[in-house]
């Protein structure tokens, strides 16, 4: 079965990006707009793995993380921050929110399927 | 990439776009806190997708920008005119970095360093106690990973001497549920050189449930690192589960190490135990992940294309070409209906009853198809009045003033093309507005304005067009001048009797030009008749009014659409021709006693008082040699943007039909005195008359067009001549 990827950015390019490559590494990908959207994703279905944009209208990345830390069929979900952010201060309110991994855009497209695959292969 | 790269880009512009229209609002005192969230979002947006295309110099840009929005997202800065004044700037900025990058691919556009410099003061400025967080440098090396699943190059091999780690590591059961897992750290450590694991079991069944709790395994690592790993390395590999678990990490060198080393003399003892998988944890996502999901019942689906909808502007990005295509089978859809209205209406009147029922719904059916599908081309006018505001700010700056842009309806729909197409008439009519239309601020503040001058764009939809006003407060038309400089210029004889009105349309002749010395502003050696042109090519009209001391209006009139022309049809020496209601004031059979004749075939007509000159269609368009008798023809009455009227002779009259534009350029040439050609509903191919080239009040030799054998001469409005 397919590994389903819920990859959620407000960035039409972001999006666009992140679902032709997990697309062409195999995964069904799942796109969402905001974190709003990205929880009623999560409430749809649970995906594999949810890779998470930080600033975004509506509900931004922290609060979509702790929303989903809050949903039971979220236990053990790997949720990545994919953000141009590196800073120490949101890393760390990443972590607090229950992020399990930090990427900084750009991303390289190798990269970041290797990295899924190690997460949920 | 290169699809991506265009979905970058136009998402770029509309994040401009949307920059600018914040920055508007803030302007205008309507913003509130979401309105720089967004702006900061759509900086930031920018910079992530410059960043994965590589567009080094819109990253450093945005990321400077985006820095003072961040201040003022988080009410360091507070928002003043200046500040405003440089957001303007560096949006402007942007624009111009993307714009390189679109052409290019590559930047070529250097961001101007003292506005860099003056964002990045601004910046320090309200940051000055905090200290700065380094990690902040942006360093845009394709992924940086800080997951601790950090993929190490390619080992470098075990490097003597250094020193060998030990590491506990101690998972809570609050890394688990965070979706860590222990493995993947462990993994990423091997990659970093020789590493021996053991996991302690001993603790298995004895820990509580509770989230802080550690969980029951605990790792104990040995690591013999490979070159350039140290702590920080390691450390950085368990940074995120940093307070998700125990982590010690102690160094023994490894000379020191070839020895017995009490702590693995101490693992050694632990019970040697394979690596086990805590049931009620690890599983879990596994096991959640392979939970059959509930079929999807309809209801659930139709919800979620209602919640897909419901947030975001429901657009869709189609490719220009498919649109027109659709267009153009519409169109032949509307012609095929006209042919079959036509070919039944012969038809037994039995018969016809139950036909009719059918014709005229498919009628009403391709009417609205049509209509339908040209919606689809129609945008708002934002993008094109926003760009304008940019407009406004240059040439106020250039010139010394002090000038806003005030939007009105620009929500208002436009066919794409036209919106495209004014762009650079409307540049050159808001440069004319700011740099010749508004005062200086002192005359200003002499005159009791503000000091602010204020031109204001508005779209609106009115009788099936689209009207774009496009008003000034500043002094109006200085008349006399223009008549002055006219008659310089042998566009006016002097002292010829010149209404208000006819004064302000000099400013459309050919060869006018207001600016005594021409200002690299508005003068870009075009004047306002190549804005005209370009309008009345768009099938459009200009107007200008203007009130001494109050303000300057210029009125440009549109078709919703390019693709559709109400038209008379009429009939020429047999030919159907189109010619334009736009343009069509009257039609009149004319009794004998109102035509005068001056010469052999020169007539005008004569009504109330004013003498308009006739041209008979068939022979300005060479159907015919010889005029025919006037009593057995009608006229159509014609009026220019100008006022300027002309009679057009022509053999009957059919009937006024909405018809679909076909172009003749692409496939022939362009043939004066006709714009296009359509397609009847008898199947017959009829040419569009342009009526504009009909006019002779303003050509002194005009009256030659109604003589001269075909359409292999024609003149413009000017009389200029030219020859095909």
């Amino acid at each position: 079965m397919k590994r389903k990827v819920l990859a959620i950015d407000d960035s039409r390019t972001m999006r666009g990006m992140l679902s032709a490559a997990l697309t062409a590494a195999g995964f069904d990908v799942d796109l969402a707009e905001d974190g709003i959207e990205g929880l009623e994703a999560l409430d749809r279905s649970r995906p594999d793995l949810v890779i998470t944009d930080i600033n975004m209208p509506r509900l931004d990345g922290f609060g979509l993380i702790e929303g989903a830390r809050q949903r039971e069929n979220c236990t053990g979900l790997p949720i990545l921050v994919l953000s141009t952010e590196s800073g120490e201060s949101m890393k760390q309110r990443a972590r607090q929110a229950g992020a399990t991994g930090w990427i900084v855009k750009p991303f390289d497209e190798e990269k970041l399927v290797q990295v899924i695959n190690r997460l949920i292969a | 990439m290169s699809e991506l790269s265009e979905m970058f880009f136009q998402e770029c512009d509309e994040l401009l776009e949307g920059l600018v229209k914040s920055l508007g609002e803030i302007e205008s005192g309507s913003a509130d806190d979401e309105t720089v969230n967004s702006m900061f979002r759509a900086v930031h947006s920018i910079k992530g997708g410059a960043g994965a295309f590589g567009l080094t110099a819109v990253v450093s840009f945005a990321h400077v920008f985006e820095n003072v929005l961040d201040d003022v997202r988080s009410k360091k800065l507070a928002i003043d005119d200046n500040v405003v004044a440089l957001f303007f700037m560096a949006s402007d900025q942007l624009t111009d970095l993307i714009d390189a990058c679109k052409s290019d691919g590559e930047a070529a556009a250097e961001a101007n360093e003292k506005l860099v410099e003056e964002l990045s003061d601004l910046h320090s400025s309200v940051n000055r106690d905090v200290a700065p967080e380094l990690e902040e440098e942006i360093s845009f090396q394709p992924m940086a990973l800080d997951l601790g699943l950090d993929l190490a190059e390619p080992n470098a091999g075990p490097a003597e001497g250094q020193k060998e780690f030990e590491i506990t590591f101690a998972p809570r059961l609050a890394l688990y549920e965070a979706g860590h897992e222990p493995a993947l750290l462990i993994r990423t450590l091997q990659d970093m050189g020789e590493l021996s694991v053991t996991a302690d079991l001993s603790s298995v069944g004895t820990a509580s449930l509770d989230a802080n709790a550690e969980a029951w395994i605990v790792w104990h690592l040995h690591l013999k690192p490979d070159a350039g790993v140290d702590e920080s390395t390691i450390r950085e590999v368990f940074e995120f589960v940093e307070g998700l678990c125990r982590l010690d990490i102690e160094t023994s060198d490894t000379a020191a190490f070839s020895g017995a080393l009490p702590d693995m003399e101490a693992l050694s003892g632990l019970p040697d135990l394979p690596p086990a998988v805590l049931p009620g944890l690890e599983a879990a996502p596994e096991a959640a992940a392979e939970t059959p999901q509930p079929p999807q019942s309809e209801l659930q689906s139709s919800a979620q294309i209602k919640k897909k909808a419901a947030p975001v502007n429901n657009t869709i990005r189609v490719d220009l070409e498919r649109v027109d295509r659709l267009i153009n089978l519409v169109g032949e859809l509307v012609i095929s209906e006209a042919m079959l209205r036509q070919s039944m209406s012969g038809t037994d009147h039995e018969r016809r009853n139950s036909v009719d029922d059918a014709m005229s719904q498919l009628r009403q059916l391709s009417g609205m198809l049509q209509e339908g599908v040209m919606a689809i081309r129609a945008q708002p006018v934002r993008g094109l009045f926003q760009r304008m505001s940019r407009i406004v700010r240059e040439t106020a700056k250039e010139a010394g003033k002090s000038a806003q842009l005030v939007t009105i309806g620009d929500s208002t729909e436009v066919d794409k093309t036209v919106t495209e197409r004014l762009v650079e008439p409307l540049t050159h009519m808001i440069r004319n507005a700011v740099d010749h239309g508004l005062e200086a601020p002192e005359a200003r503040l002499a005159a009791g304005k503000p000091e602010k001058g204020f031109v204001t764009l508005e779209a609106m939809h009115r009788s099936g067009r689209v009207i774009i006003t496009l008003s000034d407060d500043g002094a109006g038309i200085n008349r006399p001048k223009v008549r002055a400089i006219a008659e310089s210029k042998d566009l006016v004889r002097p002292g010829e009797d010149l209404s208000d009105a006819d004064i302000d349309n000099l400013l459309f002749r050919p060869g006018f030009s207001t600016a005594t010395e021409v200002s690299n502003l508005s003068g870009r050696g075009v004047g306002m008749d190549v804005v005209r042109n370009e309008i009345q090519s768009l099938g459009g009209r200009v107007s200008i009014s203007s009130t001494p001391g109050v303000g300057t209006k210029m009125t440009i009139s549109l078709p919703l659409t390019l693709a559709v022309l109400e038209g008379m049809v009429v009939i020429v020496e047999g030919e159907a021709l189109v010619v334009p209601t736009l343009a069509l004031r009257e039609t009149l059979q004319p009794g004998q006693a109102q035509i005068h004749e001056f010469c052999e075939n020169d007539r005008a007509l004569s009504i109330n008082g004013q003498l308009i000159p006739v041209s008979d269609l068939g022979s300005a368009l060479g159907y015919r040699k010889h005029l025919t008798d006037l009593s057995k023809q009608v006229l159509l009455m014609i009026e220019g943007d100008a006022g300027q009227r002309a009679a057009i002779a022509v053999d009957k009259i059919v009937d006024q039909r909405e018809v679909v534009i076909k172009g003749l350029e692409q496939n022939y040439m362009s043939i004066p005195g006709i714009s296009a050609a359509t397609i009847l509903g008898d199947g017959n191919i009829a040419l569009i008359v342009d009526t504009d080239q009909m006019f002779s009040t303003q050509a002194p030799e005009a009256s030659e067009l109604s003589v001269s054998s075909g359409p292999r001469r024609h003149y413009d409005n000017a009389g200029t001549e030219h020859h095909v």
